[in-house]
């Protein structure tokens, strides 16, 4: 599995007078397998990117490649792309609207023309991975709290068996406690369904305890697209385009800048445990 | 796409229009209204159309914003004016398969066209020329001597300025939740009617329990800030009459004498 | 008396079933006794559903209390001719920015309170000036709220309170649906407004950052305040923080991992400075 983003552009309101560019000449590779952070405030376009990658949106100009296949070539279908990569919006709950959980979690199969059996076992697995009890399957969907409601959404999309699955803060509303119990489901199903994961957010110290990769999406433009530690070290140039590095990398900095030869790279309290107690110790 | 729909969007200018008073405006937009319904006088039409251009010039209100409002009504049109075509007894001129076309048939479906084209025209530039507030204080000041008969006239007028202000929000909404059931492999394009019905359960009730959801938190914070009705209720910008306004009336009056008038007296038609 | 007290507050609701049969009573709030002293920062702390949203609700008499009391600036909630004396005096802002705007453009949105409450029409446009000031959304006064961004529209929203010249401003989780740079406007305008006004605010938040400024926290947990105290003092409580579902800044959290691998560091370590100072004195003993 492969997404190929080959120099795509696009154009928000095209022809009106708040026409905008909303992606500039943007590439990027996605390989299978990997686990990816997209940063950038709102209006930086990474809710607009996410949204070409299954092809909601279509840019303007360049191409988009899914397994080698380019996806704006004339007969290619865009639910086939869809069944491999699913995407779950902000605040995902407020899209559900069947009778019963369950039933709503075998829309997104259904669609896709899995057999009854199959849309079935598909909802079971898909309700199973997010850690969702059994005995609120028949539930309405509205007698749930938030977080359930959330896991019930994401699982709504688990169930289509995409390769690769995009979620646009998943964490945004939720507490501590939620926010932990999602982004570990999630790490879960990277790691032991080997699902590739972009994960769309605010929060730079999630994105540094998770992910292989950063994408940093500024004005449209992909301005960094490397590993965390390598994107975080650049955070004075974060910093101007109003984001900032993960809290523990500030206080590495602060740490060093009194004298304590510190690992400034440590981008997690783990990381920077162990380096401070190998100094002290 | 959703966006797209000028109706009810307000243009910022300061024009003459703008700056009137918004019950003069809705009288004369109630009183246009009601003379493109008088007959099929092409005099009257004449002094109608008149009329609207020299409103519309006086608005600043650039054509395209009007005619924008338009591409929604399109299938009104053609549908009222297919019926009227083809549906009307009279003298026939044209007759195909199953389908008559008559001379009073042509008379009504010209007639129609125009009508919802100067109607939409004129609604326009109501909506166009006037914040929604300022539509709703309005009518709220203007219906005011309903209050004597218990018509609710301030909840009505609150109501209407709060679907307005809402009308972006959930439109924005409906795209979103369309974007998200179609990340599902929902299918909106496709398939006969009842099934394109159907499709649209997973859109219409997400979006109506958000809005019962919405109103619920507007009515709380509302309430938060001492919302108790219209008693007591003081305005930032009090509806006064100025001499423009005035000049407005007489100007509406003079245009309803005329048209009263030549629908009474000139009942010219072409052809 | 503080500005805000509330005696054994309880709040509870019955829970019915699908035929509307009585399940349950559920006790959102649970004899709840707190004193707010005027001119403070409070924040209070909770995951969702400990029932802080519930507690906040009765100080602007929202809701009423099934048992116990609330008294707003010597006004007792339950008296009901005073309620709209209440919420002048306690404002509320809410969590969701464009559903607590009514208005389609921002200085009439920031007239709604003062209009509700009869101040003559000059004063409106005084009370308006100065209130977008005080937020620093002036220059925005002729725009549609549509077109602002999450931080700036929450401004609005604190600025509609202002104009009501409220004595003090409850505030549930304004900063949940804002992204970073949002938060920050919104916490810098509260700070401000408790500073140079005076203004007691409550802010209701999940954010740990948000609490460290604090004068004054309060921990919520199935309807009850089971913490109560300076933020230093609440931080210093990892463990069971975390037990509540709650969190703790990254500074303080990375403190306690140290001591609890052996590091005599103090409790509570609320900033960089702090941790630095602390590693100082165990470094160069």
């Amino acid at each position: 599995m492969s997404i190929i983003v080959d120099k795509i552009s696009y154009i928000y309101e095209e022809g009106s007078s708040m026409e905008r560019l909303a992606l500039d000449n943007i590439s990027c590779v996605i390989e299978q397998g990997e686990f990816i952070g997209v940063i950038g405030h709102t209006g930086s376009g990474k809710s607009t990117f996410i949204q070409h990658l299954n092809g909601l949106l279509k840019a303007n100009k360049g191409h988009i490649y899914y397994n080698e296949q380019d996806i704006y070539a004339p007969d290619f279908k865009m639910q086939e792309l869809r069944k491999h990569v699913g995407l779950v919006f902000q605040y995902p709950e407020h899209q559900l609207f069947e009778s019963t959980i369950f039933k709503d979690v075998c829309f997104g199969p259904k669609n896709l023309g899995f057999s009854d059996k199959d849309t079935q076992i598909a909802a079971f697995n898909a309700l199973r991975q997010v850690g969702l009890d059994e005995s609120l399957y028949y539930q309405s969907p509205f007698d749930l709290s938030g977080g359930q409601k959330r896991r019930v959404a994401i699982a709504g999309v688990l169930a289509m068996k995409p390769d690769v699955i995009i979620l646009d803060e998943p964490t945004a509303g939720l507490d501590p406690k939620g926010r932990d119990e999602i982004l570990d489901c999630v790490k879960k199903l990277h790691d032991e369904m080997k699902i590739t994961v972009i994960l769309v957010s605010h929060s730079m110290e999630d994105v540094a305890k998770y992910v292989d990769r950063i994408m940093v999406i500024n004005d449209g433009k992909l301005v960094f697209n490397n590993e965390p530690k390598a994107v975080f070290a650049r955070h004075e140039e974060l910093e101007k385009i109003g984001l900032a590095a993960p809290s523990v990398t500030y206080i590495m900095e602060d740490l060093y800048k009194a004298g304590f030869d510190v690992d400034r790279s440590a981008i997690t309290i783990e990381e920077a445990k162990n380096s401070i107690l190998n100094l002290l110790k | 796409m959703l966006r797209d729909i000028t109706l009810g969007q307000y243009y910022r200018a300061n024009s003459l229009i703008h700056r009137l008073d918004p019950r003069v405006k809705l009288l004369g937009t109630l009183i246009f209204i009601i003379s493109l319904f008088l007959g099929q006088s092409i005099w009257l039409y004449a002094l109608i159309t008149v009329a609207l251009i020299a409103v519309i010039k006086l608005s600043k209100v650039p054509l395209k914003y009007i005619t924008k409002g338009m591409k929604s009504i399109v299938i009104l049109v053609i549908i009222s004016a297919a019926f009227n075509l083809f549906l009307t007894d009279g003298e026939v001129i044209f007759r195909f398969w199953k389908l008559t076309i008559t001379r009073e048939g042509i008379y009504q479906c010209v007639f129609m066209i125009i009508r919802l084209i100067y109607l939409i025209c004129g609604t326009s530039i109501m909506t166009l020329t006037t914040t929604p507030t300022n539509l709703t204080d309005g009518i709220e000041k203007g219906l005011d001597f309903l209050n004597k008969i218990k018509v609710p006239v301030h909840e009505v007028a609150m109501m209407m300025s709060i679907a307005l202000r809402f009308i972006p929000i959930l439109m924005e909404e409906t795209d979103k939740i369309m974007k998200a059931q179609m990340a599902r492999g929902a299918d909106f394009e496709s398939g006969n009617l009842v099934k394109r019905a159907k499709a649209l359960i997973p859109i219409l009730v997400p979006l109506f329990v958000s809005a019962f959801r919405r109103a619920n938190d507007l009515a709380m914070a509302m309430e938060a800030r001492c919302y108790h009705g219209s008693e007591g209720r003081t305005k930032m910008k009090p509806l006064k009459y100025k001499s423009r306004d005035h000049k407005a009336y007489i100007a509406l009056g003079v245009y309803s004498v005329l048209v009263i008038a030549i629908s009474i007296f000139m009942k010219g038609r072409f052809i | 008396m503080g500005i805000v007290k509330t005696k054994n507050l309880t709040f509870e609701y019955i829970r019915r079933d699908d035929e509307g049969n009585v399940e349950g009573v559920t006790k959102a709030v649970d004899d709840v006794s707190i004193d707010l002293k005027e001119g403070d920062f409070v924040a209070i702390l909770g995951h969702n559903g400990s029932g802080k949203s519930t507690l906040a609700k009765h100080i602007n008499a929202l809701l009423l209390p099934t048992e116990g009391s609330v008294i707003v600036d010597g006004i007792d909630t339950l008296d009901t001719d005073q309620m709209l004396k209440v919420r002048q005096t306690a404002g509320m802002v809410f969590q969701n920015p464009d559903n607590q705007i009514i208005g389609t453009v921002v200085e009439e949105e920031v007239a709604f309170g003062p209009e509700n409450m009869g101040v003559p029409t000059k004063e409106i446009w005084e009370r308006v000036e100065d209130s977008l000031k005080a937020v620093g959304m002036f220059a925005f006064r002729t725009a549609s709220p549509n077109k602002l961004s999450g931080g700036q529209k929450q401004r609005i929203a604190i600025a509609g309170i202002v104009a009501m010249k409220p004595k003090c401003i409850i505030l549930d989780e304004p900063t949940a649906m804002l992204d970073p740079k949002g938060r920050a406007e919104v916490l810098r305008v509260l700070h401000e407004l408790n500073e140079k006004e005076g203004v007691t605010i409550i802010l209701i938040t999940h954010y740990m950052e948000e609490v460290i400024e604090a004068d004054s926290v309060f921990v919520c947990d199935k309807g009850r305040i089971v913490m109560q105290g300076s933020p230093k003092e609440i931080f210093s409580h990892v463990e069971e923080l975390k037990e509540l579902r709650l969190d703790v800044p990254q500074v303080t959290e990375l403190a306690y991992e140290l001591k609890k691998a052996g590091i005599p560091i103090k409790d509570g370590i609320l900033t960089n400075e702090e941790l630095v100072r602390e590693l100082k004195n165990v470094y160069y003993r």
